[in-house]
């Protein structure tokens, strides 16, 4: 934000630019230089902190206006909106509606379906987030050194991240489906005796989903993580190789320190993420949300009560949307808070 | 000649100077379960695809590799689903949502990057808090301005809450800050008005950035599900995802190798984008994007 502005420039122009001679230099003298400022700058400004650069002042206006119109009519006023209509009966599809009040609210706190897509948010944050941390860790730290074929091995492990959600989703359908791939070849190798019900199971269907989270994951993460792998000094590994420490020590005493702040933001993230999750559930457990909507995430329920163009309520929905991101900016902060007292 | 110096200088690396014949062989055998788990499924779909009719898919008959591998599931799908239209509507979406992005957010990148003008912290700050809402808490009151717009079950309601997205402009913003000012004096004083300067020095400086926005509008664009279910209705409209879903869930029974097949078909673009574009990839990842 301290950028010298455009009139103070000249001072500082290289020598092959500055050919015109050093009264060039002035924004007070004419010339080319001039007619050059004067396509942007009023000429010399009073405000030396460089506001009012631009003659026409709504130049810059007219440049951002698409981006202020996208911030604005689909980032802030759908929230804001969304607190107004949580205070009302709207329907999906329109019509008329009343003012409610808090009873969307006392609604929602006597509803045990949202008491369970909160759970099922919260309990996926709770796995993920931990494995999300490590596991790309690992790979990355695998994929760090330059073997023979890495590059091979880096852009496979990423292919999961290009899918789409429904494609890994479909794909895993068929996994783990009981005439699947999984339960194939564990009857095969006699580990189980009947299919394990990964897609009817609410539990299982839960678990998998997650799994499917995490391996879409990995690679996305452990790219994210090569970045900042490449920061910790190799002396550190070397000091600590010749002291005789073994790798994992070397793991815990020289990477994990090294990559900390990476781990901190990457826990951030997938515990946002995880709160938004809606297509895994819904590949695996159908469009249902799993048997009787057990495996419902707060997105779903969202989309189910608040959306849908028969039985919506809007009103609700939004209610339960509002729900959603105060769950999201508690954990933000949490995470701020963890990342603020992790780093003194 | 100084390719020379340098062979003779380093010499062909050889397999005992990446490290100890024991840790070596441990590191591919993990670099090979890695494989298997993260390409396995995948693979496993795309052999399937291209199982012959009278092959198992599923069950203890089911054998990895096709027999008789054929092309007869990706004939199917194509004669019996409207795929084309899945994909055309993808690709109207997707390319929408490039073009739109592109343009506004280097304008506003750019804006943002330059000093001198009123207003840009209020900017700044309204930018940053439209990021502060995931799509999911807001998208029952996008949902109800779609509506209102008489945009439902229109591929112009998929594409526009996604129009410009404000990381995009900080992408954008850090790029133009990243060019040297005294090249921008230099420019200055051979006389390059402000739409010059940033026309011939500042877009083709930026044109990491602008491949890095490119890749992610893209990529959320064709793999996009959740709101282009809420906003399409009718299968004309559908993009590639939702038909996909749709047609694994319908009650029609269709092929599995059909499905398997439309898979295939719907990652073909993204992967191909993928090998020419690969490092650009990677730096989006480090861009600050958010992904799960």
């Amino acid at each position: 934000m301290t950028q010298p502005t455009v009139h103070q420039v000249p001072v500082t122009a290289p020598p092959g630019a500055g050919a015109r001679g050093p009264g060039a230099s002035s924004p007070a003298s004419p010339g080319p230089l001039r007619r050059a400022l004067r396509s942007v700058t009023p000429g010399p400004s009073a405000d030396a902190g460089g506001a009012a650069l631009y003659r026409r002042w709504w130049l810059p206006w007219l440049w951002m206006t698409p981006a202020i119109v996208g911030a604005t009519v689909f980032g802030v006023f759908p929230f804001l909106n969304t607190v107004v209509v949580s205070f009302t009966d709207a329907k999906p599809l329109g019509g008329a509606y009343d003012v409610v009040g808090l009873a969307n609210y006392r609604r929602m706190l006597g509803d045990p379906d949202f008491w369970l897509a909160t759970r099922n948010s919260l309990l996926y944050a709770l796995i993920v987030v931990p494995l999300m941390v490590l596991l790309p860790l690992l790979l990355a730290i695998l994929v760090e050194k330059n073997l023979p074929g890495i590059g091979f091995f880096r852009s496979a492990f990423y292919t999961p991240v290009l899918a789409s959600s429904v494609v890994v989703g479909l794909s895993w359908q068929w996994l783990l489906s009981d005439q699947g791939l999984v339960n194939t070849w564990l009857l095969k190798a006699h580990i189980i005796r009947e299919a394990i019900p990964f897609l009817s199971d609410s539990w299982l269907i839960l678990l998998s989903a997650m799994g499917l989270t995490l391996w879409k994951g990995l690679g996305w993460y452990m790219i994210f993580y090569l970045a900042a792998l490449g920061n910790v000094p190799r002396e550190l590994h070397e000091a600590a190789a010749v002291d005789g420490a073994g790798a994992v020590r070397r793991f815990w005493n020289v990477t994990v320190p090294g990559v900390r702040q990476s781990m901190m933001l990457v826990g951030t993230l997938t515990g946002i993420g995880s709160l938004r999750v809606f297509t895994e559930i819904y590949m695996l457990g159908g469009s249902t949300g799993g048997p009787g909507g057990a495996d419902r995430t707060l997105p779903f329920y969202i989309r189910d009560v608040g959306l849908d163009p028969l039985t919506g309520n809007a009103g609700y929905g939004a209610a339960v949307s509002v729900a959603l991101f105060a769950l999201t900016l508690g954990l933000t902060l949490l995470a701020q808070r963890l990342t603020k007292e992790d780093e003194s | 000649m100084t390719t020379a110096v340098d062979k003779r200088r380093r010499p062909m690396p050889r397999w005992r100077d990446y490290g100890r014949p024991r840790e070596l062989v441990l590191r591919y055998l993990l670099l090979l379960f890695a494989l298997f788990i993260t390409v396995g499924p995948l693979l496993w779909q795309l052999l399937s695809s291209l199982k012959g009719a009278g092959e198992d898919v599923f069950g203890s008959g089911a054998s990895l590799f096709p027999h008789h591998p054929s092309l007869r599931a990706y004939r199917e799908v194509f004669a019996q689903v409207p795929v084309w239209t899945y994909i055309r509507n993808s690709v109207i979406v997707a390319l929408l949502s490039i073009t739109s992005q592109l343009v506004f957010s280097t304008m506003a990148g750019y804006m943002l990057s330059k000093p001198g003008w009123k207003g840009r912290k209020l900017v700044w700050i309204v930018l940053l808090a439209s990021m502060m809402f995931p799509f999911e808490s807001i998208m029952v009151s996008l949902f109800l301005s779609i509506r209102d717009m008489g945009l439902v079950d229109n591929l112009a309601g998929v594409w526009l809450p996604g129009f410009v997205a404000a990381i995009n402009v900080l992408i954008m913003r850090a790029a133009f800050l990243a060019v040297p000012r005294e090249i921008e004096d230099a420019a200055m004083l051979d006389g390059a008005g402000e739409w010059k300067r940033f026309r011939h020095l500042y877009l083709p400086s930026a044109y990491g950035a602008i491949l890095v926005v490119t890749i992610n509008t893209f990529i959320s664009a064709w793999d996009d599900f959740l709101w282009p279910l809420i906003v399409l209705r009718t299968e004309g409209h559908f993009t590639l995802t939702l038909g996909l879903a749709r047609l694994q869930s319908s009650s029609f029974g269709y092929d599995q190798r059909m499905v398997m097949a439309g898979s295939v078909i719907s990652v073909i673009p993204v992967l191909v984008l993928f090998v020419i574009t690969q490092r650009w990839f990677y730096k989006g990842v480090s861009s600050g994007a958010v992904k799960l």
